[in-house]
């Protein structure tokens, strides 16, 4: 349980500022700080068990089916990291207080670089390897929002987002590498993973592993080729760049490599690439370092090429090797948060960044000047300081190692290069800041010097504080750094971990001469500077980040350009591009038939069903050709409706057969309120290869639905039929099965069908409230309409009409369950008869005689049904379920009644009240305007 | 007969196709209408095609699938309810856009894209 405190209380942590910014920055500071000292207490609690080679592990399940566990550990490495990312991290929270100006939101900022210490406390801690991906992500957002920190600049900006895509695609390639590794492990708990190194490398999968995690890995530490986002990511405020950049988050890289060491090394192909891309980072970033102006831009190189050189340690992979890339993680990230902190502080005092314009600050400055210089020497790897001990020790490795074949006897010759350059720059740093005069152009010349001093204590503290511990460790690393280094390169390597004597002095050997050839060449290379900037402008460096912002430019215009082509706001279009995907879907699938008849016998064909053929294929035909006289188009669109619902009676549906002709009916009165609405006579401006291309794709796609409806009809179909009718009388106490299905066996459907159209009927309210509408008083012609609005046959014959449809419709309603009928049918019926009431007498008077509210029919007919199958929850059965039985009613005679039929009266309802509530209201619109004539 | 069936389904498919792609409002609702009987057709054809075998019990021998027509009978209300929505929304959108034009441009530019 105490594992889990040390990253919730980071977490909880990030509240603290949040709350405190207002009480001011130095009670927002300390205050911020309990929380990370705190865990830093809780880590070093287990430090003496680790130091033993104990590994301390906490676990609760979290999500077994993914196989995703809250799973803690702590052992050598997590330790060490954990000292990094909570010690310097503390040191870097003291020294933010101080860094931001005052009117910045430090409550922000202190909230996020404490949330980034939870995300990166996590990755040290996680023993599962889908928890260490979900940490993983989690510092690539912190890390976005800490780089664009000051947001309103828009180098922060496209820093902070070129940090994300790079390092967002390494974390999504991690996440399919650890898929990869937990399926061949058959786990996703760490300690399994370790174990079952000689299970993945034998697996089939191993490179693309490899690739996969090295990719996450390669981009997260900022390696070549992936490198270029760190230097963009220097907009950041410098406090970021001090803990993200030196000592944590591009360390979140080199740790998952060393943490997969047990599982994924141990080849050539790990040990060839390792070496390589690190061999190539650490001399390509050290070459810019050299040359570049900005100090935080020489500081990131410089990250770079350190990152590089631990890479290629692990890659080089002897037993000792491994120890010196752990001492070095611990190194670097001592001496380079404080240089980064220095710079801040100078880039503070001074105003600038620019090396050229800053120099001969050592009098101004002598404390600050003392730190950089204790920190420089150590980036140089100066003895006695620390990173002079690792710096031999990978001298004394890379003459050792054979991972290259006989090639190998180049990678000391290259390491000493990347060392020599490393001195220069590290000296560069310091001689130009601190000794040499300024390099001012004409105009800086004009304007008064720069006038600095050193910081406030507060400042300048935390930094000093980690230049001096980069002494001491090189002065007593035994005692400093030993155990430490030993435990953590025994979480990597198990029990091959040599015992190891970190000391300054080995004697003359061939690494000291290596160490004294590198200062002096990197002397020599400094004191040709100027040559130096005359070679590297003969090589115009692209920077690849540019590249990589044109390439995302190159993608955007690439996506708008496609969108453009298939969204251009036209829905002509975009219906033609489904219609064309669904005839292609269609086409498919009628080209994997064998043949287009199918087994079954067809049937005779007679007299009738040409002559129903015909007039639906005159009507539909008709229609489309007439589609500009729309009066014909509606009348032709009748002509097939009514054949339709014959075509149903002839087929044995008579349930379908009555509602297709009273939705007809209704249909046609719709359509016919509403061509009064809309332009009688449109223009025709459309080319004929528009017409010839809709043709086309109207009788292809109309001939594959043929076929298919063919290839259909001929063919057995598996039906469910059986169970309907078998389970129709005895389940569902009805005889008619199709009435039976609708409100029993799949009550469920009708239900959200009757929804539907009540929906429908309240949404037009909504749109025909306040709309201005253009009426016309006569049709195309300039006739006018009819003076005699309510003719009196008309009404006459409705009013007959009204309670015999009524009639009809109960006594529909009633036979439904056993015989043709039911809810939907009889519910059309008055809709039909009422709205004929209301042409023939206008809305004024029908509403006068009839007062009722439709949307109240229609929701009332809703919950009549929804009531209906709440109600089996009563009777402790599921919901809708069904019962009925047999009662005598006097005069009648013994009935049987459903409950299902309670249902149907909730249909009933609610199609009488949806249909009359559409048709009223959009007829109810004409006798509120005044028509006026319509212009040719 | 099954050929002549689904020669009817392919035309009132092809003709529904055609007023849908239209410019203008009604044809593309008269075309959702023709579309609409298309597919009510085919889905109810998908139970075989049975004459004199009215799915209730004690009428017929071999009663024809119920299963189609249930599902039938639903889409017809449910295409009532969904023409009756979009045909007010066209009345609405000419009297916003003053067109009635599916994109609701008025004239050539609305036809030409």
């Amino acid at each position: 349980m105490a594992l889990l405190w040390i990253p919730l209380l980071t977490l909880l942590g990030a509240l603290v500022p949040v709350f405190t910014s207002r009480y001011g920055r130095r009670a927002c500071t300390l205050a911020t700080l309990i929380a990370p000292l705190l865990a830093l207490g809780l880590v070093l609690l287990h430090g003496p068990a680790v130091m033993d080679g104990e590994i301390a592990r906490f676990s609760l399940t979290w999500m077994p089916l993914l196989g995703l566990d809250l799973a803690l550990r702590i052992d050598g490495l997590t330790m060490l990291f954990a000292l990094l990312i909570l010690g310097i991290g503390s040191l870097i929270l003291y020294y933010a207080g101080h860094y931001l100006g005052a009117d910045e939101d430090d409550g922000r900022f202190l909230s996020y670089m404490m949330l980034f210490m939870t995300a990166m406390i996590g990755i040290a801690m996680a023993d599962n390897l889908l928890l260490l991906w979900l940490f993983w992500e989690l510092t690539s957002i912190t890390s976005f929002l800490l780089i664009g920190f000051w947001g309103h600049r828009s180098d922060a900006r496209r820093g902070a987002r070129m940090a994300l895509a790079v390092t967002g695609a390494g974390g999504l390639a991690l996440l399919a590498g650890l898929l990869l590794i937990g399926q061949t492990v058959g786990s996703f708990d760490m300690s399994e993973v370790l174990a079952a190194g000689d299970l993945i490398r034998a697996s089939d999968h191993y490179s693309l592993i490899l690739a996969l995690v090295l990719f996450g890995a390669f981009t997260k530490s900022a390696q070549f080729p992936f490198h270029f986002w760190l230097p963009h990511a220097m907009a950041a405020p410098t406090p970021v760049s001090a803990f993200l950049h030196s000592a944590t988050m591009v360390k979140a890289g080199v740790f998952l490599m060393a943490r997969f060491t047990p599982a994924l090394g141990d080849s050539q192909l790990w040990a060839v690439s390792l070496s390589l891309v690190g061999l190539a980072t650490m001399l390509y970033a050290a070459w810019f370092a050299l040359l570049e102006r900005d100090l935080k831009g020489i500081l990131a190189f410089s990250t770079i090429s350190h990152l590089g050189l631990i890479t290629l340690l692990l890659g080089l992979g002897s037993p000792l090797a491994i120890v010196a890339a752990v001492f070095h993680i611990l190194n670097h990230a001592t001496f380079k948060a404080a240089l980064f902190m220095s710079v801040g502080i100078i880039d503070h005092e001074t105003g600038t960044r620019d090396i050229d314009r800053l120099g001969a600050l050592w009098s101004m400055m002598p404390l600050t000047g003392t730190m950089t210089i204790l920190a420089g020497a150590a980036m140089a790897g100066f003895p006695p300081f620390n990173g002079f001990l690792s710096k031999e020790m990978l001298f004394e490795q890379s003459l050792v190692n054979d991972v290259l074949g006989a090639l190998s006897a180049l990678i000391p010759l290259l390491v000493m290069l990347a060392a020599t350059l490393s001195v220069a720059y590290s000296l560069r740093l310091i001689w130009s800041l601190f000794f040499a005069a300024p390099k001012l152009t004409r105009e800086q010349k004009a304007q008064p010097p720069l006038k600095a001093h050193d910081p406030v204590r507060g400042m300048l503290a935390p930094g000093l504080f980690l230049a001096a511990m980069s002494l001491a460790v090189g002065l007593f690393p035994m005692i400093l750094a030993a155990p430490l280094v030993n435990a953590a390169s025994l979480a990597v390597q198990g029990d091959t971990t040599p015992l190891i004597a970190l000391s300054l002095w080995h004697g003359l050997n061939l690494p000291l001469a290596m160490s004294l050839i590198a200062v002096a060449a990197g002397i020599l290379v400094l004191r040709q500077q100027k040559r130096l900037a005359e070679i590297a402008a003969l090589f115009p460096a692209r920077d690849a980040g540019r590249i990589f912002e044109a390439a995302v430019l190159r993608v955007v215009k690439a996506a708008l350009w496609l969108t453009q082509r298939l969204e251009n706001g036209s829905l002509q279009r975009y219906q033609a591009l489904l219609l064309l995907c669904a005839l292609a879907m269609v086409a498919v699938g009628l080209a994997n038939l064998d043949a287009l008849t199918g087994p079954l016998g067809l049937q005779p064909v007679d007299g009738m069903l040409v002559l129903g053929a015909a007039l639906m294929v005159f009507g539909a035909i008709g229609s489309a050709l007439s589609h500009r006289w729309r009066l014909v188009s509606l009348l032709m669109l009748s002509v097939v409706g009514l054949t339709v619902s014959l075509t149903f009676v002839r087929f044995s549906a008579p349930d379908l057969a009555l509602t297709q002709l009273s939705v007809e009916v209704v249909s046609m009165i719709l359509f016919i309120l509403a061509l009064f609405f809309l332009p009688q006579r449109p223009p025709l401006l459309v080319s004929s290869k528009r017409i010839l291309r809709d043709l086309l794709l109207a009788v292809s796609l109309g001939l594959v639905v043929a076929m298919l409806n063919y290839a259909l009809l001929t063919r057995e179909t598996i039906s469910i039929a059986d169970y309907f009718l078998r389970e129709a009388l005895p389940g569902g106490g009805g005889t008619n099965v199709v009435n039976v299905i609708l409100v029993d066996f799949r009550g469920f459907d009708t239900l959200g069908e009757i929804t539907v159209l009540t929906l429908a009927g309240l949404a037009t309210f909504k749109l025909l409230n306040r709309m201005k509408l253009f009426m016309p008083a006569g049709n195309v012609e300039g006739v006018r309409w009819s003076r005699h609005r309510h003719p009196m046959i008309l009404a006459v014959v409705a009013q007959i009409l009204l309670p015999l449809a009524l009639l009809v419709s109960v006594y529909i309603f009633l036979r439904g369950h056993n015989q043709p009928g039911g809810g939907f049918i009889a519910g059309l019926i008055p809709a039909v008869a009422l709205i004929l009431q209301y042409m023939a007498r206008g809305y004024d008077w029908t509403r006068e005689r009839l007062p009722v509210s439709y949307p109240v029919v229609a929701v009332s007919g809703l919950a009549i049904a929804v009531a209906t199958g709440m109600a089996s929850w009563l009777f402790g059965y599921p919901f809708l379920t069904s019962a009925f039985g047999h009662f005598y009613i006097p005069l009648i005679g013994e009935i049987e009644l459903a409950s299902a039929m309670l249902f149907d009266l909730g249909v009933y309802l609610a199609v009488v009240g949806a249909t009359l509530m559409i048709l009223i209201n959009l007829g109810r619109v004409t006798t509120i305007h005044r028509p006026t004539l319509e212009e040719r | 007969m099954e050929a002549l069936f689904s020669l009817v389904v392919g035309v009132l498919t092809a003709s529904g196709i055609y007023l849908l792609l239209r410019g203008r409002t009604f044809p593309v609702i008269v075309g959702l209408a023709l579309l609409g009987y298309a597919v009510n057709l085919f889905l109810f054809s998908t139970g075989g095609l049975h004459t004199h075998a009215a799915a209730v019990i004690g009428e017929s021998i071999s009663p024809a699938d119920p299963l189609p027509q249930a599902l039938v009978l639903t889409a017809i209300v449910i295409g009532f309810a969904m023409t009756a929505f979009v045909v007010i929304l066209a009345i609405r959108a000419r009297s916003e856009l003053g067109s009635d034009h599916v994109d609701g441009q008025q004239g050539e530019a609305g036809d030409a894209k």
